[in-house]
């Protein structure tokens, strides 16, 4: 497998944003409502993926390495300010509803990650497919999660109905929606889902005695995280006093 | 006087950062194992969020929107206001280390291990977004953020409440670690609904 493939199966299966590194959450939890907004949001952050990892990896030897954090920091900011501007102009409809978590890409771990830990090291075209992989793997992570609460929550995917829905006043049986899968508790309730079928598939494959790959990401909250945005920070778990 | 307990009230309980806004989900699920340090951390969102709304009000005031500075007729700088808030919160949160370092020891003991972690919440700049998008006048703003940081920091002990009790429960496998916490923070979300009659 050459480099470019490489970098698009490890983004998108391996190193997972979503559902192995378990990063940007903010994000993930907040526009899933529906299939159609996790796919907006996980486009969006492809877009200043790619743009952002193209820029910083044609930069890489001229960024000082101690001011190399604030320099990705306005990579990011002008990539991820243009994306906003793109959408308020030619798709307002997602751009209202994902609203404030557009401009909040810049605060995303898992672009300022990447810029740190693969294109500020690597050359042009393996970051660009490093971006494309990684940002698609959040775009399938946050649709996984979006159909879920879609179709729990209204019994829709993409917007078109598929469970036909109870219709008390003529009579009609059919599906009554758990509303609370489109609302706030939601969100929390469908990851917990998620990450608990994810520990049992690794805890079955652990008794097997297989090597599985340890998350480099916030799976246990953020003291285990090893990206660029925290490295080098002392994170307290709070065992510190012990 | 109503209007501005209406924003500080609806910001810490109603619209909470953490269970409605989804904002620094990394905080509330790191550093949320003992009451101490989710109180320490909470603090730390509080003063840093109180001084960077105030600082990004008066930035965006009377430099992005300023029709003084030449250039700017009708606010056009305003485009800048990701890249600059963001350079802002970074450098604020530097400074506030260092003067609190020299300044205030005590403090600085209690918050400083917590102060560099601030720069990636993202509650951070969201208040920051939100205070321009609502149109918020500096005091509006600065309420906003209290409330918002308020509610971060009930939201935050809470939680570390729960789970210092958690410690003891018997939970299955698979559920253990970040999946039990997860559905902690649903159970509260819902608890929170009950504030939305509130105003």
């Amino acid at each position: 497998m050459n480099t470019c493939t490489e970098r698009l199966y490890n983004g998108i299966v391996k190193e997972n944003p979503t559902f192995v590194l378990m990063l940007g959450m903010c994000p993930t939890l907040a526009v899933t409502t529906s299939a159609i907004n996790g796919v907006g949001m996980g486009l969006s952050t492809t877009a200043v993926l790619v743009m952002s990892n193209l820029l910083i990896s044609l930069l890489r030897k001229v960024i000082p390495d101690s001011l190399r954090i604030p320099a990705f920091i306005v990579v990011v900011a002008s990539f991820v300010t243009i994306v906003d501007f793109l959408l308020e102009g030619f798709i307002p409809s997602l751009y209202s509803a994902l609203g404030l978590y557009i401009p909040l890409i810049v605060v995303n771990c898992i672009i300022l990650g990447r810029a740190e830990s693969y294109a500020s090291k690597n050359p042009v075209i393996p970051s660009i497919f490093d971006g494309i992989g990684m940002g698609l793997g959040f775009t399938v992570g946050l649709t996984a999660i979006g159909i879920v609460r879609e179709v729990i929550g209204a019994g829709q995917i993409f917007g078109a109905q598929i469970l036909p829905l109870a219709d008390e006043a003529a009579g009609k049986g059919g599906y009554v929606p758990v509303t609370i899968f489109i609302l706030a508790p939601g969100a929390f309730l469908v990851l917990a889902g998620l990450t608990a079928l994810q520990n049992k598939v690794k805890n079955n494959a652990a008794k097997k005695g297989r090597k599985t790959t340890e998350a480099a990401g916030c799976g246990e909250g953020c003291e285990s995280c090893t990206n660029g945005s925290c490295s080098g920070k002392v994170f307290p778990t709070g065992n510190e006093k012990e | 006087m109503k209007e501005l307990l209406i924003i500080a009230i609806g910001s810490a309980l109603v619209n909470n950062v953490v269970l409605s806004q989804f904002l620094g989900i990394c905080p509330f699920l790191g550093v949320s194992k003992k009451v101490e340090t989710a109180a320490g951390m909470g603090g730390a969102v509080v003063f840093v969020i109180t001084i960077a709304s105030f600082v990004a009000g008066l930035i965006y005031k009377y430099i992005l929107v300023n029709p003084a500075i030449p250039g700017n007729g009708d606010g056009k700088l305003a485009y800048l206001q990701t890249i600059v808030f963001i350079l802002v919160i970074a450098c604020l949160v530097q400074f506030v280390e260092m003067f609190l370092k020299k300044g205030m020891p005590s403090l600085y003991q209690a918050l400083g291990v917590y102060l560099p972690l601030i720069t990636t919440n993202c509650a951070v700049l969201g208040v920051a977004l939100t205070n321009v998008q609502k149109e918020y006048s500096l005091l509006q703003g600065v309420l906003n953020g209290i409330g918002t940081s308020v509610g971060f920091l009930i939201a935050i002990v809470i939680l570390a409440g729960l789970r210092e009790k958690m410690e003891y429960n018997d939970i299955s496998e698979s559920f253990r670690g970040t999946p039990i916490v997860l559905i902690t923070s649903a159970l509260m979300a819902i608890a929170f609904f009950g504030f939305s009659g509130l105003i």
